[in-house]
């Protein structure tokens, strides 16, 4: 079961075509203004885009070209609008219930009650919105949102407007609910850390393209152009030449010759843009040189160290680079044990398997 | 103490209310939500009745709705008796000239509920009659009860069209505002104080009464 996206906007400017996974959490990254919402307000019916396609495993609710188009109202969908867009007016279980109307009341009253408990926020059911904390509001518009079994549930930085902790708990419950219930679920959020922990699946936004999207995992380790690895906050992007070919094909970055994986992306010799996450720049140890010969071992003097908690980032200088700086991360203890500290001279590892080309177009 | 004055005075404001309304709640809605780029020109419309002075719109009135006019003739053909001078006539000229305290009201009131929440009726499959009724009268009804007052107590008080469009027909357009006026020219000081004062306390409860009810909407615990 797929969940096929096809967008073309003006204002504001839309240009995707995504085919996503149905029934998983897809966190739709990007940063502010780059269209995340607008995908969701096409999706919802919201916004009405200048051409479009969107289907759900084969479920056509828009199509420009044929003029079909389900109004809002009939799309099988749970809206989480980023103010939540609670009715003022009506108690925590009004709101719920009123996306039940198609029940008896008796039966809709009893769902609402029902939905309410299953977000945590049961005892709360006469409350309206305004007696409410921001992760209550949160969890009843969830529960508002899930009343009606939606096939696909749009979470529009549904996160952004709680404190840390509640934040934690909410995350927590969104997986559960997300376990027991299974609806495709698009996240839109700014916070790549926050799509990391939630989605099983990426798609990274900017100006109102699909920079990348694919498995949370490969997305995050393996940005395919020079724009997913900038939206990703990758430090290491480095440029570097193809030389050679077959078994002597290398990467020529400064003086060094870094040995690459096979594939199609470094088959051509000449300029190629390539990244490594600093978690993957292995620190050799002080005590225990490795000698290397299959590790792009590269000698370079740290340039400054921070520790953030347990992890420390350094930044060191590449030798015969003096103007590039590859950043490593590495564990608090792996940096005590090593002495990391700025000037001192260490040898690092650029795995090979590590090194991602990039290509320099967006998609 | 002209009692069928004042009985006349309230029939019109309430009959007034009851044309009125639907039309506001409708009109305002609209104007409130639309895109159209007629919408400066159609609030301009509807506000042209506070700007002009009574006389001037009386004046228009009464030569749309008298003998003369296509709609007075109509009106005559079709139901036997004139629109001018005639409470029917007064019911009209009444209407127009309470469009803005009607419409205004509402369509700030309807304009001040959020789109995320005018969306989010439409995301819980609520109908365009369902998003009306349960999500967006209520919220708009503070702007609902202000026109009502407002179109109420400013019917009570209307004289100077009234006076164009109506004369001073016992029990047919003499109004309390025309009974008032008639009781200073006779020199009945007296007569003309009571009827006043009594004006003055019917406007009052009409708007205290209305501060009553939005207080007792706005109160925390409702369902």
């Amino acid at each position: 079961m797929s969940f096929s996206l096809r967008l073309g906007h003006d204002a504001p400017p839309l240009d995707l075509d995504v085919t996503l996974p149905a029934g998983e959490i897809v966190g739709i990254v990007g940063p502010s203004g780059s269209g995340k919402t607008s995908i969701l307000r096409c999706i919802a019916g919201l916004l009405r885009p200048v051409s479009g396609h969107v289907a759900l495993a084969g479920e056509v609710w828009l199509d420009s070209a044929r003029g079909i188009d389900r109004p809002t109202r009939e799309r099988p969908i749970g809206y989480v609008p980023q103010r939540y867009g609670l009715f003022p007016h009506l108690s925590a279980l009004g709101n719920v219930a009123c996306s039940l109307t198609h029940l008896p009341q008796e039966e809709r009253e009893q769902r609402a009650r029902a939905r309410l408990a299953q977000a945590h926020v049961a005892g709360l059911d006469d409350r309206l919105p305004r007696e409410l904390s921001g992760g209550q509001q949160q969890r009843v518009a969830m529960a508002r949102a899930l009343a009606r079994n939606p096939r696909v549930l749009l979470l529009d930085e549904p996160f952004s407007s709680v404190d840390r902790s509640t934040r934690k708990r909410l995350y927590v419950e969104l997986k559960r609910l997300h376990e027991e219930l299974k609806p495709t679920v698009l996240l839109v959020t700014h916070d790549l850390d926050e799509a990391a922990l939630l989605a099983t699946h990426l798609c990274l936004v900017q100006r109102g393209r699909v920079v990348q999207h694919g498995p949370t995992h490969e997305v995050l380790t393996r940005p395919s152009t020079i724009a997913a690895a900038r939206l990703l906050d990758q430090p290491n992007l480095f440029e570097g030449t193809v030389e050679g070919t077959g078994e002597a094909r290398r990467l020529a970055w400064g003086p060094h010759r870094l040995e690459v994986p096979d594939g199609a992306a470094f088959g051509l010799e000449g300029p190629l843009a390539w990244t490594i996450l600093p978690t993957r720049v292995v620190l050799h140890r002080v005590d225990r040189p490795s000698r290397g010969e299959h590790e792009n071992p590269v000698a370079a003097r740290v340039a400054d160290v921070v520790t953030l908690g347990d992890d420390v980032i350094a930044r060191l200088q590449p030798g015969g680079l003096p103007d590039t700086r590859l950043t490593l991360k590495v564990s608090l203890h792996v940096a005590q044990r090593n002495a990391l500290a700025a000037g001192r001279e260490v040898t690092v590892s650029l795995l090979r398997e590590a090194i991602v080309p990039l290509r320099r177009e967006q998609s | 103490m002209d009692w069928t004055a004042l009985r006349l005075s309230l029939a019109l404001a309430a009959v007034t209310l009851l044309v009125l309304m639907p039309f506001g709640v409708l009109a305002g809605r609209w104007l409130a939500t639309t895109r159209s780029r007629a919408r400066p020109w159609l609030e301009a419309l509807t506000a042209l009745p506070l700007v002009l002075p009574p006389t001037v719109l009386g004046y228009y009135l009464l030569v749309a709705l008298g003998g003369q006019s296509p709609l007075g003739t109509a009106f005559e053909r079709v139901f036997g008796a004139p629109l001018a001078f005639t409470f029917t006539g007064l019911v009209v000229a009444s209407v127009i000239v309470n469009v803005p305290f009607a419409v205004q009201p509402l369509q700030r009131a309807f304009a001040a509920i959020p789109p995320d929440v005018r969306e989010a009726a439409q995301c819980c499959g609520l109908s365009r009659w369902q998003s009306f009724a349960r999500i967006e009268l209520p919220l708009a009804w503070p702007g609902v009860l202000s026109a009502a007052v407002l179109t109420f107590a400013h019917t009570l008080g209307e004289f100077g069209v009234v006076l164009m469009v109506g004369g001073s027909i016992p029990g047919e357009t003499k109004t309390a505002a025309i009974a008032i006026y008639d009781r200073v020219q006779a020199l009945d000081s007296a007569g003309a104080g009571a009827m006043a004062l009594l004006l003055l306390a019917v406007s009052f409860v009409t708007v205290a009464l209305s501060y009553v009810l939005s207080e007792r909407w706005l109160r925390p615990g409702r369902k």
